[in-house]
């Protein structure tokens, strides 16, 4: 039989549903496929190999009862360590949550769950989603599979990473300022932030949630829309969450089409800064979407530039709130309780003890942008700014159906090469923040190897709030111009592991 | 915008409960000075006039009914504390001698 683990999540869940192979088959090959190769590549925290056959079992019962089975049931996923899982460990890439096990779940989890769908595990991340290339793990790096001695992308490079490893068809991720998009362009894979309030937020655990989204990762157009389609959705337990129909994202997954669209090449997104080899496939992304019949015109979003500024005072000063609730007292880690000291002591010792250098780093920015006689000139002025950027996003939409750009100035860099260098490594998300500022869609497709150093380039596309679809549409147009080019998916290009 | 002092560093790290030690303080201070430098360029837009965002979607007081709903047992809720007594959280001491 051929290796279950290179299909892709439709193909997977059309032959379980045929009864050609079992769920429980599909998961033990790839939990046989993690066994092999994660100790390489790192992209799992936690894997649960008794839950996941449990999970498969009751999809196969169910279709040996009759049942109608959904249209992911019986595919592997492999979730982000930042969604709560009832009874199975959730860290968030921490040592202040090392050994937590949740109580509860997620309602992604939750609606995973109710698919079919069969969780395999816990993917590692960045700590609390703060950072680029998940070298902020407390738990070790994650490695990329195209060169092991590179960076997945961060924070989601676990599932980034599984999904180029072939370590499972489907991850979920979360992106508060490119978390998704980012590890999936330098993984040669596809990831998906929805709309802002697209995807409950409940029991995912909070970094800055005016800009934290849960999105999809797969290796297929296609496959992405039928994971946005299963977690979708309004959810009464997130006030945040849009109550209006899910944009019918699998059906434009399934008619990719550009011919007449009016796409925006964002102009402030190239130059200084930008890998020469990115800049190429990137161009060769546009001139494809002009031969399919787009019309292709330069747009400027002269606001964008502020945008990782805007971005690194609103997200650390959400984080500097969200994160006072690690305090040592109801879960998670506690350190110096010798009966003698405050609870403020202790809190103090536990926070010291368990976030890492990069928590501490956003807290006390947060802390400072939020400070009296600092707050107008930093965070005040950065959501200014945020309206601005939501206005040139409005500008444009106006002229274009979509946005394109890079996804990310550069491909994989070394581990290491950035790790203490704040700044620098900031700059992996110039491309993806003002999405998430404005809170509208965005996707990230593979567009090529850099001929420079042969690792993959993502191309972003962007879509105004609600219409998600266009993604799919755009993005499942320039998949199949790309595969007809090449003759064969990218991932087949990434050495063996 | 002046730079940020230790002094300043310091008092942040009592604010955000981290007990920061000394080498640590200096390493986050530098680095913290450069992020504030950098992030300062919000200043350079005149935005005298442009409302906040604080928030991508235009909402306000989303309300539901009030239903009683089954939550969490006692002991789920107290499973991951880092201690617990008579069905409830035992922290440390949260007054003083004199309090």
């Amino acid at each position: 039989m051929a290796d279950l683990t290179r299909l892709t999540a439709a193909e997977t869940a059309a032959r379980v549903a045929s009864g050609d192979v079992s769920a429980v088959e599909v998961a033990q090959a790839h939990l046989d496929r993690i066994a092999e190769v994660d100790g390489k590549v790192h992209a799992f925290l936690h894997v649960d190999a008794e839950g996941a056959l449990a999970a498969a079992k009751a999809v196969d019962d169910r279709r040996a009862k009759g049942d109608r089975l959904g249209p992911l049931a019986g595919v592997p996923l492999a979730l982000k360590d930042v969604f709560t899982t009832k009874g199975v460990p959730t860290t968030c890439g921490s040592k202040i949550l090392e050994g937590w096990v949740p109580p509860y779940d997620a309602t992604v989890t939750a609606k995973l769950r109710e698919a079919g769908v069969v969780i395999l595990g816990k993917t590692n991340m960045d700590e609390f989603a703060m950072g680029s290339s998940t070298e902020n793990s407390a738990y070790g790096p994650t490695h990329n599979p195209w060169d092991l001695t590179r960076i997945p992308g961060g924070s989601g490079g676990g599932s980034a990473a599984a999904l180029a490893a072939f370590e499972a068809p489907l991850a979920i991720g979360t992106d508060t300022g490119g978390s998704i998009r980012q590890p999936g362009a330098v993984t040669g894979t596809v990831g998906v932030k929805p709309t802002y309030g697209g995807v409950s937020r409940y029991g995912l655990v909070a970094f800055s949630s005016s800009l934290d989204q849960a999105g999809p990762c797969a290796r297929t157009v296609l496959d992405a829309a039928l994971l946005h389609a299963t977690i979708a959705g309004h959810d009464p337990k997130d006030s945040t969450s849009i109550d209006a129909p899910v944009p019918d994202v699998v059906g434009a997954a399934r008619s990719g089409d550009v011919r007449g669209l009016r796409v925006g090449v964002v102009k402030e997104f190239g130059g200084e800064g930008y890998q020469p080899g990115v800049e190429q496939r990137f161009r060769e992304a546009v001139e494809l979407l002009r031969e399919l019949g787009a019309e292709v015109v330069e747009i400027s979003c002269p606001h964008f530039t502020y945008a990782m500024p805007a971005y690194y005072l609103i997200a650390p000063s959400e984080a500097s709130s969200n994160l006072a609730r690690f305090d040592a007292m109801r879960y998670g880690l506690r350190v110096g309780d010798n009966g003698d000291r405050s609870a403020e002591e202790v809190m103090s010792l536990t926070r010291e003890a368990g976030f890492g250098p990069e928590v501490k780093r956003r807290i006390m920015l947060g802390t400072y942008a939020l400070s009296s006689g600092y707050y107008d000139a930093y965070y005040g002025q950065a959501q200014k700014v945020r309206t601005l950027i939501a206005r040139d996003f409005d500008a444009a939409f106006a002229q274009v159906d979509v946005l394109v750009s890079p996804t990310t100035p550069t491909t994989a860099f070394p581990i290491g090469e950035r790790a203490d260098d704040p700044m620098a490594m900031y700059l992996a998300d110039l491309c993806t923040i003002p999405s998430n500022l404005a809170g509208n869609a965005a996707m990230s497709l593979p567009c090529g190897l850099a001929p420079e150093d042969g690792l993959p380039v993502g191309l972003q596309i962007i879509a105004p709030t609600m219409a998600d679809d266009r993604l799919y549409k755009v993005g499942a147009a320039v998949e199949a111009g790309f595969l007809a080019k090449w003759g064969a998916p990218l991932l087949d290009q990434a050495p063996a592991l | 915008m002046p730079g940020i002092t230790r002094e300043e560093v310091a008092h942040l790290a009592r604010l955000s409960r981290l007990e920061l030690g000394a080498e640590e303080l200096d390493h986050l201070a530098t680095q913290l000075d450069d992020i504030i430098g950098a992030v300062a360029r919000v200043g350079e837009v005149a935005a005298d006039d442009i409302p906040p965002t604080s928030h991508p979607l235009p909402l306000t007081n989303v309300m539901r009914p009030d239903e009683i709903r089954p939550g969490l047992t006692p002991e789920q809720a107290l499973a991951g504390a880092p201690a617990a007594e008579d069905q409830r959280f035992r922290v440390p001491r949260i007054l003083g001698e004199e309090q």
